[in-house]
């Protein structure tokens, strides 16, 4: 079977490791085509320069993109994400340092027993927050299980109410 | 443009109210799930995931080659030259029969008479995994309109758009919700 972390690998409070990502004008653009995102903002320098008075951004979805990658980094290829919810505010420029963190908040087992945990996820570029994240992902219970294999009622993302926030 | 008296209305208007609950078909997107596609998102966020690289992990485990759930998007996003019609670029609008990406917070903020809108938060929940050959379908709803708030940034509304992705086999792959705040800016 594939690699993936287990339930019994997990606690509470249990950090993952700092992913640090040099932000390029490639990251932004190939970001934005990748996501099929045309808006200037995404590719135009002298647009982004005008409107906002920084240089191109990370997009909307290119960020949910870099989370899950942070996030199944660390599961494994059995990691699957169910729900991703983020706040974004300062813009993710190209010349920033961006870095991930990520802390779980929350194991759970549902009623299907599906093992949940949830995480709370922070983007910064150069060292000032820029997008907040939660994320609940399904990992497997033990090296026999897939969470992939859980498909119509046995997969319920929902099941446990909202992504659990960090206590502070 | 506005003489600023929407903003003092805090009933809604029974006509925008009505819009709650009630769903907008977008239809098929212009990009199927393709190999190629995968593999550019792979490239732009540099995800090694054997999953999406290695075909025997892939066959283990989701029975096959499969998309990552956050690329949901980019089946619905419109290509940006057909040779037979328009053609969306910022300067040049919607003719009246096109459904645009979140069209409905567009109408929404139409019907509001409020003229500027910031994403609060999204949130993405995935659903059964899209594959290569897949036609991602969409339709917009509104889920819920507040009352007049104002914010730092003015006075307006928050509301939820939901957006569910389903497959040619009208299976639900995933749903995203916009949380919205459509508002007009604080006077200088």
């Amino acid at each position: 079977m594939a690699a993936s972390i287990t339930k019994g690998d997990v606690q509470v409070g249990l950090a993952l490791p700092t992913l640090t990502i040099e932000v390029t004008a490639r990251t932004v653009v190939m970001g934005a085509s990748a996501s099929r995102d045309w808006q200037p903002q995404h590719h135009d320098h002298a647009h982004a320069m005008a409107a906002q008075g920084n240089d191109i951004f990370l997009n909307t979805p290119n960020q949910a993109g870099f989370i899950q990658r942070y996030l199944t980094d660390w599961t494994g290829p059995r990691g699957r994400l169910g729900k991703l919810r983020f706040r974004m505010g300062r813009s993710i420029c190209v010349g920033h340092t961006l870095t991930f963190d990520a802390t779980v908040t929350a194991l759970a087992t549902d009623d299907t027993g599906c093992c949940w945990a949830d995480l709370s996820v922070v983007l910064k570029a150069d060292g000032e927050v820029a997008t907040t994240a939660l994320a609940r992902i399904a990992i497997p219970a033990d090296d026999g299980d897939n969470p992939w294999a859980r498909e119509g009622d046995a997969w319920q993302p929902s099941a446990l109410g909202d992504v659990t926030p960090p206590t502070s | 443009m506005t003489d600023g008296a929407t903003v003092t209305e805090t009933e809604l208007p029974p006509e925008v109210a009505a819009w709650v609950g009630r769903s907008l078909d977008a239809g098929v997107g212009d990009v199927g799930c393709e190999r190629g596609y995968v593999l550019h998102w792979l490239e732009a966020v540099e995800d090694a995931n054997p999953l999406y690289w290695d075909d025997a992990v892939a066959d283990e485990l989701t029975g096959g080659r499969t998309a990552p759930p956050t690329m949901l998007s980019v089946w619905m996003r419109p290509l940006m030259f057909k040779p037979d019609g328009w053609t969306p670029t910022p300067d040049a609008p919607a003719p009246d029969e096109a459904i645009r990406p979140l069209e409905i917070h567009f109408r929404l903020k139409d019907a509001l008479d409020l003229p500027d809108g910031v994403v609060s938060w999204n949130e993405l929940e995935f659903h059964t995994p899209v594959r290569p050959g897949d036609t991602i379908s969409t339709t917009q709803s509104v889920r819920n309109i507040s009352t007049l708030k104002t914010t730092r940034l003015g006075t307006g509304r928050f509301w939820q758009i939901d957006v569910t992705y389903t497959n040619q086999r009208g299976e639900v792959v995933g749903v995203e919700t916009y949380n919205m705040f459509g508002y007009q800016r604080k006077a200088a």
